[in-house]
């Protein structure tokens, strides 16, 4: 991976990590677990960027070590600080196995799941802070909602105004080959807010919204790709995306995001010419 | 107090909710309905469903056939009528998803593929993949975004039902983003709030599972019904949990023990690996006691062998099986078998309800793994689960719709004022509270110890009377309760509070209606009372909430064209 795309994302190795002075309340019998790893475990030093607006006024830098398995996930590791450190650290998290898309974060300045990177892959620290280009609620949530917007903007739903037949419609596996990948996409936000043209123009819809349009565009049983193209050949559409492969690289997924965006760029430009 | 008046609230975005929320919004476009969810809804925990969902799609197939297997599959304790209306309406529902875009995979010829589950006498089973809950959730949200009327209301937390002369109307909910209570007024109001695997310590459930819905209508004076049949999935991964799909057996996967033999040779050998879930959880379990079983950093397990599939079908059929193998226990299961062991999975049990998911309390109506309809009785088979949500999602949603045109709206002020003492009850039990010796996860961990030891696979007298005094101390230590968090924006403890608060509601009914029935039936094995004693226990169990714990009561079955008999394969 060219660490060139990632110019603003390289970990800040905050320089002099400040505490939480006097640590939240804290009553008798909820003391963090330390002391040495156990055998087979390992330690993990989390420095983990916060905020929250009722404390303070800027976002801080705080650092918390555990003891856990290797094979344990970022995820865990971030719920026994929550757990027995800190209850006040806020996440969003669901499935913990990589299909809800509710745990992206910044991850050692690389946008990824915190459910799909595994503690031995990241010890002895790791840097964890909000995903970039939404605005942070709290810690580790950000506001989800212009994300969502973008979504729904490319119609993410199926559109066929013939009466459909009694049974299913027939669709060969080809068909359904041709739009498999961008069916993959959990709304994680992942992509879109590695974007630099993302962060950088309140504008752009994104790649996740483009994804979304790709799946339903290149759907046999679908008939609103003109419509989608149309949207997404204005302004704030594809034409803004630069090719910097950053969504390709932070899928979770693994989905060719670029190449998606590509075939829709191509759509645009030829076919409906 | 700002008040949101719809005709209906649903609470729970998963496949059930969703699928109401659609159906009602079809019923009529004068009806206004808001779907209220802890979290949006694509992250809830329908997207972790893999194998597929089941109806009677194929020629060869019928609904009559995928009724009995249901029936012979739940120990016949399911309710027959609801099974008939379930099988009836399961095909056109699969066919509705493809209207709407499911990716299904599909045969050659362009129809919807099915595959072979397990206690399924034939390939009945659409999938997408094995990422089948992930493509139906997202089809279904997509297609909800169709209608205007279907107001989101995402990252909120119910945590009362507002009950007016003796009527639902309403719910009271914190907005995660302030921590603000929010009155919604509503005829009608459902609740599609999914399962409670999380009151144990090993299970395939996300973090969300933690038993809200039914432990909401719990307290409202709704029983839970057969909350004592706890479905353990034969093949999860060790640690973790996660789960591996029954479509890896479906597709041809043997179970394999330390001897390297199919040992459900021993135990079920008419379907070896497409057995039942409970049949292959307790002989995973015998197996481990013979020393037949390899033992991990995370304790004993079988083999799941998938390598003779070869890595075309791996990939083609079981994409995800070999993606969570590699990441999770670092096992490409192309060269190498896959270790699993028996894992909390479903809740058979559930919500009380009619076949039109409506509630002994009126306004409320319930769906899906929170509800107990019951088409599952004591064992579920695979593949029943996301055609439930399915069907009795979508039967909900219309009932609800029809009643709700008939009732006039309660007035508001109640209502608010309702939500008003839930508030202050908030604040003073939790954000405002001084002193406190216990911590949430302290109290969840030894809750989820309780149920492992106590309502396991093999239960006992003992084992259970145990667990029903640990889950009373439990309870009283939660008063003891201290939160590190008393901000307003996104308190995520005072979420896992008032969860745990439903886990502990939920875990007591477990251990008490396991406790009352002594026979064995489909998941609920007793080592004490080993046959199934029909005279006694043909019966759903119903548990009731009263201040000194839940008394349990027992319903009859629906039996119309099949006759209770030996459970055979």
């Amino acid at each position: 991976m060219s660490s060139e795309l990632w110019p603003e994302l390289l970990p800040e190795a905050p320089e002099a990590i400040e505490l939480w002075e006097e640590g939240p309340p804290r009553e008798p019998g909820a003391k963090p677990r330390t002391g040495p790893p156990a055998p087979g475990q390992i330690k993990l030093t989390l420095q983990i960027r916060r905020y929250d607006r009722e404390r303070r006024e800027e976002a801080w830098w705080e650092e918390h070590s555990v003891n856990m398995e290797p094979t344990d996930r970022l995820l865990d590791a971030l719920h026994e600080v929550k757990w027995y450190h800190d209850g006040t650290l806020a996440l969003r998290r669901s499935c913990a196995h990589g299909v809800c898309g509710s745990d992206a974060m910044l991850i050692n300045g690389r946008n990824a799941l915190a459910c799909k990177v595994l503690v031995k892959d990241v010890a002895p620290r790791v840097t964890v802070e909000p995903i970039r280009g939404l605005p942070v609620l709290k810690d580790l949530i950000v506001d989800m909602e212009p994300f969502f917007a973008g979504y729904r903007r490319i119609l993410p739903y199926l559109i066929n105004e013939e009466q459909p037949p009694d049974r299913e419609r027939r669709q060969a596996p080809e068909e359904r080959e041709r739009y498999d990948d961008t069916t993959k996409c959990i709304l994680c936000a992942a992509c879109t807010t590695s974007c630099p043209i993302f962060w950088g123009d309140g504008e752009y819809i994104g790649p996740a919204a483009i994804v979304n349009a790709h799946r339903f565009i290149f759907d046999s049983r679908d008939e609103g790709a003109r419509e989608r193209l149309d949207i997404l050949s204005d302004r704030t559409g594809v034409f803004r995306c630069r090719t910097t492969f950053n969504c390709t690289e932070a899928c979770p997924r693994g989905i060719k995001v670029t190449k998606a965006i590509q075939e829709v760029k191509r759509a645009i430009m030829f076919e409906r010419l | 107090m700002e008040t949101f008046t719809h005709d209906i609230v649903i609470v729970g975005g998963g496949a059930a909710g969703l699928r109401a929320a659609i159906a009602a919004a079809e019923i009529s476009d004068a009806l206004s309905i808001a779907l209220v969810s802890k979290v949006y809804p694509m992250r809830s925990h329908t997207v972790s469903a893999e194998g597929g969902a089941g109806a009677a799609l194929g020629p060869d197939d019928s609904p009559d056939l995928h009724a009995f297997d249901t029936i012979r599959g739940s120990d016949y304790l399911a309710d027959q009528d609801a099974v008939q209306a379930f099988v009836a309406e399961a095909p056109e529902e699969i066919i509705q998803l493809e209207r709407w875009g499911c990716p299904w995979n599909r045969e050659p010829d362009g129809r919807i593929a099915v595959r072979t589950f397990g206690g399924m006498s034939v390939k009945r089973t659409a999938f997408a993949a094995d990422k089948t809950g992930f493509h139906l959730l997202h089809t279904l949200f997509q297609t909800s975004l169709k209608y205007d009327r279907i107001v989101a209301y995402d990252e909120f937390f119910v945590t009362k039902l507002l009950v007016e002369n003796g009527r639902c109307a309403g719910v009271a909910a914190i907005d995660l983003r302030d921590s603000e209570i929010r009155c919604f007024a509503a005829k009608a109001v459902i609740l599609c709030m999914g399962g409670l695997g999380r009151i144990f310590a090993f299970t395939t459930n996300g973090a969300i599972c933690t038993g809200d819905g039914m432990a909401l209508a719990y307290r409202a004076g709704v029983p839970l019904k057969d909350m004592e049949f706890v479905q353990y999935h034969p093949t999860g991964l060790p640690g973790t949990g996660i789960l591996m799909t029954e479509a890896s057996r479906g597709e041809g996967g043997y179970l394999v023990n330390n001897e390297g033999r199919r040992f459900l040779e021993d135990y079920i050998p008419s379907k070896m690996e497409l057995g039942p879930r409970d049949i292959l959880s307790r002989a995973i379990i015998q197996e481990i006691e013979k020393g037949h079983a390899f033992e991990g950093p995370y304790g004993h397990y079988v083999h799941l062998d998938v390598r003779h599939l070869g890595e075309k079908i791996i990939d083609e059929k079981l994409p995800f099986v070999r993606e969570l193998a590699e990441k999770f226990v670092g096992i490409d299961p192309v060269h190498e078998p896959i270790p699993v062991r028996p894992v909390v999975h479903y809740m058979m049990g559930g919500i009380d309800t009619d076949i039109v998911g409506q509630t002994r309390l009126p306004g409320l109506y319930a769906a899906g793994e929170a509800a107990c309809v019951s088409i599952n009785g004591a064992n579920r088979l695979g593949s029943n689960s996301l055609t439930d949500c399915l069907v009795f999602g979508a039967r909900v949603g219309r009932a609800a719709a029809e009643a709700g045109l008939e009732v006039t709206m309660s007035a508001e002020n109640p209502l608010a004022q309702m939500a008003e003492e839930e508030e202050r009850r908030l604040s003073v039990t939790y954000l405002e509270k001084t002193g406190g010796r216990e911590r949430v996860a302290a109290i969840r961990r030894d809750l989820q110890h309780t149920m492992e030891r106590g309502v396991g696979v093999f239960r006992t007298e003992e084992s259970l009377k145990a667990g029903v005094e640990e889950v009373r101390t439990l309870h009283d230590r939660y008063r003891d309760l201290a939160l590190d968090d008393r901000d307003r924006a996104f308190n995520t403890e005072l979420v896992a509070a008032l969860e745990l608060e439903n886990m502990l509601e939920v875990a007591a009914t477990v251990v008490g209606a396991a406790l009352e029935r002594r026979e064995s039936r489909g998941s609920h094995t007793r080592r004490d009372y080993p046959e199934r004693d029909d005279d006694r226990y043909l019966k759903h169990s119903l548990a009731f909430s009263t201040p000194d714990g839940p008394r349990i009561d027992y319903s009859d079955v629906a039996i119309t064209r099949w006759p209770p008999a030996e459970r055979k394969y």
